[in-house]
């Protein structure tokens, strides 16, 4: 196994992921699998080969920093769990 | 009347007769998916209702001599397209109730055609499957045989042209989620040109990799579909300021002259015999008409999938953390502190794959990971790109198998990642690469459908669908339709 439980589990809390018991094993067996997988691209001699930035090779269009979104707040947060007078409710961060 | 076998430009043409309306045309389609739906589980939301009231207005706008282009037929959105206070699972339970507050720029363009929508196609959750078998809501049968999947991502939008619920459907590539499900269901896919279509209102999965397309059954309804979607959208920033061609018009160019070139290693090894077969009869067909087939040497393509397999999770771990829990989506109840409440509602909102592949992406781009993986990664990538454009030097498009074998059964790949993602091996090259490509049917093996793939030069879908035209135009296997669903 190229990772461990350990190694896992940070992967995972890293991710904000929370898993089971079961799910930690299987994690562990799939995810050594996959990296082992992906561990064939070191033998691609990539000497001198400029990162691919983007699929075009092209940069990024750039727009004016002017407000062109309505506000549409209460629609959206139609979508939301919890809401009060117009925020959204979490846990108590600050005691 | 069985309105359900005809293409687009055949209905359109029925429509302008006034052999029948829009509204008689989509109430026979929609008895038809509720006849049929719970066999295929294609179909995770029906909007008859809308669907009636947008035909009508399509009647009533044809009559006052206002037809858009698209004018009253029939279409299915795959579920990872945003639609205005129509539910968007991306097939996922974090969406299970999600209600879009508004409109992708795709479904608005297709709507102001006068596109009439059915409902919301199955997908793999969030894009991520070659079966339609994470998707949270039951994979998808495929209606040549109930028993194997119709392919994935876009398996529900696949079975559903395939079934003859609509004749088109819209649909989204990553690695290949458009062209192998068409190939496993015998329709027509095609993902165009990164940045031809804008991804306004879908949602991400792999940003520098996702393009949206369509299914159909015939190359020319590809392109009068495709002719709606492309083109500039500011709201996307990666949407390219091109100017979109006539692809319609361009079907009736010939082929005479076009050089395909073939890549020895789609044919090599991991390649069914038989489907190797089948391709190798449609590239003869094709040179029949007129092109010339050469071998172009793609020395890094072996690459592809670990390639993709870095890139995308890195950037789907990225786009994914917006699921939080807090603002939409799945809510963990009696989170303890935020902590928990982030990570307890991905826990409980993402399916397996989903997490795995968020997982693989955040090692990847870990500290002490990241040169190792997703720099490496994007330096292969970029050798990979340059194999495609060197072959483009030398030929118009490159032709070989959208897929190695035909579809599989149900339940066979999903407990190996691996073997699951090597069925993509053909097709992740153009998105690495940002080459439109798309897929044909050219045959069956043992009664299941086989695809030919075709992938072309940057903003050059034309190429394709003039292609693939005319090979549909030579053969029949578009119009074979599954017993079941004739």
């Amino acid at each position: 196994m190229s990772l461990d439980k350990d190694q896992v589990r940070q992967i995972a809390t890293l991710a904000r992921l929370k898993l089971g018991d079961d799910e930690y094993a299987e994690s562990v067996e799939k995810l050594s699998r996959i990296v082992d997988f992906v561990d064939h691209l070191s033998e691609a001699d990539t000497s001198g080969v400029i990162p691919m930035a983007h699929p075009l090779d092209i940069a990024q269009r750039l727009r004016p920093d002017v407000v062109t979104e309505p506000n549409d707040r209460d629609r959206y947060q139609e979508n939301a769990a919890s809401v009060s007078d117009g925020l959204y409710l979490v846990p108590k961060v600050i005691e | 009347m069985d309105l359900h076998t005809k293409t687009m430009t055949e209905l359109s043409a029925g429509l302008e007769r006034g052999d029948y309306t829009s509204v008689e045309l989509t109430q026979s389609l929609l008895d038809r998916i509720a006849a049929h739906n719970d066999t295929l589980n294609a179909l995770l939301t029906v909007t008859g209702e809308q669907a009636i009231a947008a035909a009508a207005r399509a009647d009533a706008d044809r009559a006052a001599g206002k037809a858009g282009a698209l004018n009253g037929l029939p279409i299915i959105h795959k579920d990872i397209f945003c639609t205005r206070d129509v539910r968007t699972t991306c097939g996922s339970k974090m969406l299970d109730n999600f209600i879009s507050p508004y409109d992708a720029t795709i479904v608005e363009r297709l709507a102001d055609a006068g596109a009439v929508v059915l409902g919301k196609a199955n997908m793999d959750e969030f894009a991520m499957g070659s079966s339609n078998e994470t998707s949270y809501f039951g994979p998808v049968n495929n209606p040549w045989d109930l028993e194997r999947t119709p392919g994935g991502s876009s398996g529900g939008s696949a079975a559903a042209v395939a079934a003859r619920f609509a004749p088109g459907a819209t649909a989204t590539d990553t690695g290949g989620s458009i062209r192998q499900p068409a190939a496993l269901t015998g329709t027509v896919g095609i993902k165009p040109t990164y940045g031809r279509v804008s991804r306004y209102g879908m949602i991400a999965f792999a940003s520098s990799l996702d393009q949206a397309g369509v299914i159909t059954r015939s190359a020319e309804d590809a392109a009068r579909l495709l002719g709606v979607m492309a083109g500039f959208d500011e709201r996307d920033s990666t949407c390219i300021d091109e100017p979109v061609p006539d692809y319609v018009a361009a079907l009736g160019d010939s082929v005479k002259g076009l050089k395909i070139g073939i890549v020895r290693q789609h044919f090599d090894e991991g390649l069914d015999a038989d489907c190797g077969a089948r391709v190798k009869d449609a590239i003869a067909v094709i040179e029949s008409l007129g092109a010339t087939a050469v071998e172009v040497d793609m020395p890094n393509i072996d690459y592809s999938v670990p390639t993709y397999y870095v890139v995308a999770p890195a950037e789907c771990s990225s786009n994914l953390s917006r699921f939080d829990g807090v603002r939409f989506g799945h809510r963990a109840e009696n989170a303890e502190d935020l902590f928990d409440l982030y990570c307890r509602s991905r826990g409980e909102g993402f399916g397996d794959e989903v997490k795995r592949r968020i997982m693989t992406g955040t090692y990847v781009l870990s500290a002490g990971y990241y040169d190792a993986y997703y720099l490496k990664a994007q330096q292969v990538r970029h050798l990979i790109a340059d194999d495609f454009k060197k072959a483009f030097e030398k030929v118009d498009l490159i032709a070989g198998p959208t897929t190695p074998t035909p579809a599989f059964k149900l339940g066979d790949k999903v407990d190996d990642p691996i073997t699951m993602y090597l069925n993509d091996i053909y097709t992740i090259g153009a998105n690495l690469g940002g080459f439109p490509a798309m897929s044909v049917p050219c045959g069956f093996v043992n009664d299941l459908p086989v695809g030919l793939q075709l992938v072309g030069h940057h903003f050059d879908e034309s190429a394709l669908l003039r292609c693939a035209h005319a090979y549909q135009q030579a053969t029949d296997w578009h119009i074979a339709c599954p017993e079941d669903f004739a």
